[in-house]
């Protein structure tokens, strides 16, 4: 089959569409592009394409205890955040996949209610609840906070995973003669696995890359990496920064990388 | 044969109290599955919310008024925060359609692989950092930054243009980070048109364009709309680009909140403006959702 | 392996299930015998799978009662009840090989790996599948698919296996072959069966005994040929095989059509309007000249001849406008008397095949 087909579009059109269509991906995707050799420039001003090249605003990078810190603060925040909110996220799309749940449209509105309500709301609302219970500033208030963030992605993943999964397998399992958690583990898990993975990945870049909350929740010693980017970009604009987006940059690129490997298998 | 006596053997029929207490059990075993989401969700977000909503009902002596409200709507700087966002809004709104459509159109003419290819160009950016990109547009768009140096070096312009730092910044990068929001939703319902409307339409004697404009556009408007409804809710909060590249300058609904709560400790007008932004958003939903049904939250997790 | 002697009788007592407020089965009861091959036939809809579901145990009915040898097992969750299932597109895992397809259920039930690879071994050879038990799942064609899920659903020697619509997915040919096959395997293996399926010839075919399912109720229960040759229901006449419907009157102790005298061995149903059944193939082309004063005897108008290769169909129209067909097998006396569209013919319908309904709608 060609998809070509008879669509209502000739060849000269083609082309000036071929051409916008071009322009426009290129404006999506070389801004960022552009920051990767400036980053190995070696003089204070930003340049493209740079005159000299250098290390020093990686070494600059690495040998900042502020910078570092605060990239071992995200991590260690992306890394729980993913360890909280997968099986959390699995287990709520498993029950609202069951069709036995009762007021699944509702308990769907609500995990994923972090999706519709506007992110500066959820900041102050955190800021403001953690500063009556203490987890300001704490990698607890982030992780919860970012785990809420990350829960709808995670659900609506997996919950694709379960809409392409053949739920007779599950109940095959059941009438051969394992138990539910069993049918789960042995026949489900292993043909779901790549929507929890990617969903992991989800939550991690989520978590990683949130700004607006940890702007507001997160400072002192749990300053994460954003929220310094933030206040670095608001004051002047530091080459480290561009070596800093370029780790960025290769952080999202494998990232996304693994989740479309994992994706294709499915 | 009708159906009204069958309804009757069920209450209380053979088993009924144990089937029953069965289903009651499992429903509540699948209720403790989502529990912890829930309760999560409720802590984190509902309970500070609807506390917030609590605290802009009082002015500031602690009295039951509707202050924080009036002033949301009689204060010259909050109203022209308003403005700013809905203009903010409309205009990037009307970029992405512009930008969004022919490219959607392009990636759903393409070739399975090449469509796959370029798709990556859309998705990609959805894993980058904001921070980054914004921060690209900077490097970018500021006075000694890459287009000004390069324009003047060629001698197109003897001055610097403004074009980070302000109204423009803004535009700039927010429809850079917004754009894919509109054309993934868009691409998917194009996608889902079947060719062969449009080789019936050919059939029946429609030149090219009057297909492309009476079959395969308004069967892409639901995408379209989706699109539209998500990328103008975020300009509505955003936060992050008007901050850094509107200078100081633009200040958006969400900045507002910022310095209400934060510089100035007001949490009752800052809830207040919370509150109204919470409204705006989902009654946009509601009217789009009761259009044009549940598409919209369902393409929001496209990413 | 041997099931038979262990082969319970299943006994289904007033079943309900509503989705929603839609009654999907209401108050249905049915007994199957030990080792018997039971079909539940009947439309999309008609709740055939949603009691084979609750039989299993995916399905939680809203009252009734499940007696599987004399216990109940209405309340138990599907691993508990032993019972091999069969479903319509397999299900068989894509992540194992044939052989750990095979050993799952021996797995569940922590049988000893020596005694685990025997038993697959028997039951690859009773579907005779021998030698693919290294295989994996995509590398099996559809028949040998249907196979393998069949052998993982016996290998644990349930006393009871259900199968739901198991050969729909399978081409004719094959579909045929696998009938006859099921039906032996059934006979040498002797447990009690459930089958779904919504092919009345494919039920008719495998089936000690038929009940035919409509909106939610067994319309009867019977064994193939009664069935067939005995409808109870318009809907069953309707349902199974080919028929003819012809709107008759009981009148003073006898039954009418027009104004002809209609010759039945039914009972004399009640006065009223009433449908006359006949099967196609039942009815006969009469020579003009044939007297018989029991036989009945209509005057009609060819309206069309469809051949069928092995037989033909002839639509004709009755006098009053009231449509009937006629199957016959492609004989040379058969074809000799066979007139063309628009010529007038007498059709013939023995007593016997003359099958009174009472009037549902």
């Amino acid at each position: 089959m060609n998809d070509d087909l008879g669509l209502p579009i000739s060849h000269g059109r083609r082309l000036w569409l071929y051409t916008v269509g071009a322009l426009v991906l290129l404006f999506l995707i070389v801004p960022s592009l552009i920051i990767v050799p400036m980053s190995f420039s070696g003089s204070t001003l930003l340049q493209f394409p740079p005159e000299s090249w250098s290390l020093r605003w990686y070494e600059a990078y690495f040998q900042s205890v502020e910078w570092r810190d605060a990239t071992i603060v995200s991590l260690k925040a992306a890394v729980l955040t993913t360890m909280v909110a997968t099986p959390i996220g699995v287990a709520a799309a498993y029950a609202l996949n069951s069709g036995a749940l009762r007021l699944a449209g509702f308990i769907n509105a609500v995990l994923t209610a972090s999706l519709i309500i506007p992110v500066i709301l959820i900041g102050i609302g955190t800021f403001f609840l953690y500063a009556r219970i203490g987890l300001n500033n704490t990698l607890t208030g982030l992780v919860l906070a970012h785990t809420v963030q990350a829960l709808p992605l995670v659900v609506l993943t997996v919950l694709s995973g379960f809409r392409s999964y053949d739920m007779n397998q599950e109940r095959v399992a059941r009438s051969l003669g394992a138990g539910r958690l069993a049918a789960f583990w042995q026949v489900t898990v292993p043909q779901i696995r790549f929507s929890i993975v990617s969903g992991a990945l989800f939550a991690f870049i989520t978590s990683f890359d949130e700004v607006v909350v940890s702007l507001f929740i997160s400072g002192g010693e749990t300053t994460t990496l954003t929220r310094r980017m933030f206040s670095a970009l608001r004051d002047q604009i530091d080459p480290t920064i561009a070596a800093i987006s370029t780790c960025l940059i290769l952080l999202s690129v494998v990232l996304f990388s693994a989740a479309q490997l994992f994706g294709r298998k499915r | 044969m009708s159906a009204a006596p069958a309804d009757l053997p069920d209450r209380g029929g053979l088993n009924a109290d144990v089937l029953s207490a069965d289903a009651r059990r499992e429903a509540l075993a699948l209720l403790g599955l989502c529990s912890p989401g829930i309760v999560l969700v409720g802590i984190i977000i509902v309970l500070p919310i609807g506390w917030l909503f609590w605290l802009s009902l009082f002015d500031e002596t602690g009295m039951l008024s509707g202050a924080n409200y009036a002033r949301v709507v009689e204060q010259a700087s909050y109203v022209r925060t308003f403005i700013t966002t809905f203009e903010v809004a409309f205009i990037v709104t009307g970029l992405c359609v512009l930008l969004g459509y022919p490219l959607a159109y392009m990636l759903s003419q393409l070739p399975r692989r090449a469509a796959s290819i370029c798709l990556i160009f859309v998705i990609l950016p959805f894993w980058t950092s904001v921070l980054v990109r914004t921060y690209a547009w900077l490097v970018i768009l500021q006075r000694k930054g890459l287009l000004n140096t390069w324009l003047m070096d060629l001698g197109v312009i003897s001055q610097p243009l403004p074009l980070a730092h302000n109204f423009t910044g803004v535009l700039i990068g927010m429809t850079h980070i917004l754009l894919p929001f509109l054309v993934l939703p868009l691409y998917a319902s194009m996608k889902a048109i079947d060719a062969d409307y449009l080789r019936a339409a050919m059939n029946l004697g429609a030149p090219p364009t009057a297909t492309f404009w009476q079959i395969f556009f308004p069967l892409s408007l639901p995408g379209l709309a989706a699109g539209v409804v998500i990328v103008f809710i975020l300009c509505l909060g955003f936060f992050v680009t008007p901050a850094l590249m509107g200078g100081g300058k633009v200040i958006m609904w969400a900045m507002r909140m910022e310095q209400t709560t934060s510089l100035y400790s007001n949490w009752g007008a800052g809830s207040a403006l919370g509150v109204v932004l919470l409204a705006v958003t989902l009654g946009l939903l509601g009217v789009f959702r009761w259009l044009l049904g549940a598409r919209a939250t369902s393409a929001w997790g496209a990413r | 392996m041997s099931i038979a002697r262990s082969a319970p009788p299943i006994n289904i007592r007033g079943i309900a299930k509503r989705f929603g407020s839609v009654p999907v089965l209401s108050d249905l009861n049915l007994d199957v015998a030990p080792g018997e091959f039971l079909t539940l036939l009947g439309p999309s809809g008609s709740g055939k799978t949603t009691l084979l579901m609750i039989l299993a145990g995916f399905v939680r009915a809203n009252a009734g009662s499940i007696g599987i040898g004399g216990e109940e097992v209405i309340a138990k969750p599907p691993h508990k009840r032993n019972i091999g299932m069969v479903f319509q597109n397999y299900a068989l895992f894509p992540h194992m090989n044939v052989f750990h397809n095979i050993a799952f259920p021996l797995k569940q039930r922590r049988t000893p790996a020596a005694e685990t690879a025997e038993r697959v071994e028997k039951a690859l050879d009773l579907v005779q599948l021998q030698g693919l038990a290294d295989r994996r799942v995509d590398q099996l064609s559809g028949g040998q698919r249907q196979r393998v899920a069949l052998a993982r659903a016996i290998v644990f020697e349930p006393r009871i296996v259900l199968m739901d619509e198991p050969l729909s997915a399978l081409d004719k040919g094959l579909r045929e072959h696998m009938q006859i096959e099921l039906r032996s395997l059934h006979r040498r293996l002797g447990m009690t069966t459930v089958y779904v399926t919504h092919d009345q010839r494919e039920a008719i075919t495998m089936s000690d005994r038929i009940a035919v399912m409509n909106k939610g109720r067994i319309e009867q229960l019977d064994r193939p040929e009664t069935l067939y040759a005995r409808p109870r229901t318009r809907f069953v006449a309707g349902f199974i095989g080919e028929s003819n419907f012809i709107p008759v009157e009981c009148r003073n102790d006898s039954v009418w059509y027009a104004a002809k005298r209609v010759y039945t061995a039914s009972p004399l149903p009640s006065p009223g309007r009433h449908w006359l059944v006949v099967r196609p193939e039942r009815v006969r082309l009469a020579a003009n000249a044939e007297p018989d004063a029991n036989a009945n005897l209509l005057d009609a108008t060819v309206r069309d001849v469809v051949y069928q290769g092995d037989s033909f169909i002839c639509y004709a129209t009755l006098a009053d406008g009231q449509q009937i067909a006629l199957r016959d097998y492609c004989r040379g006396d058969v074809l000799t008397l066979l007139p063309g569209a628009g010529q007038p013919v007498r059709l013939r319908i023995e007593p016997e095949d003359a099958i009174l309904l009472a009037d549902e709608i």
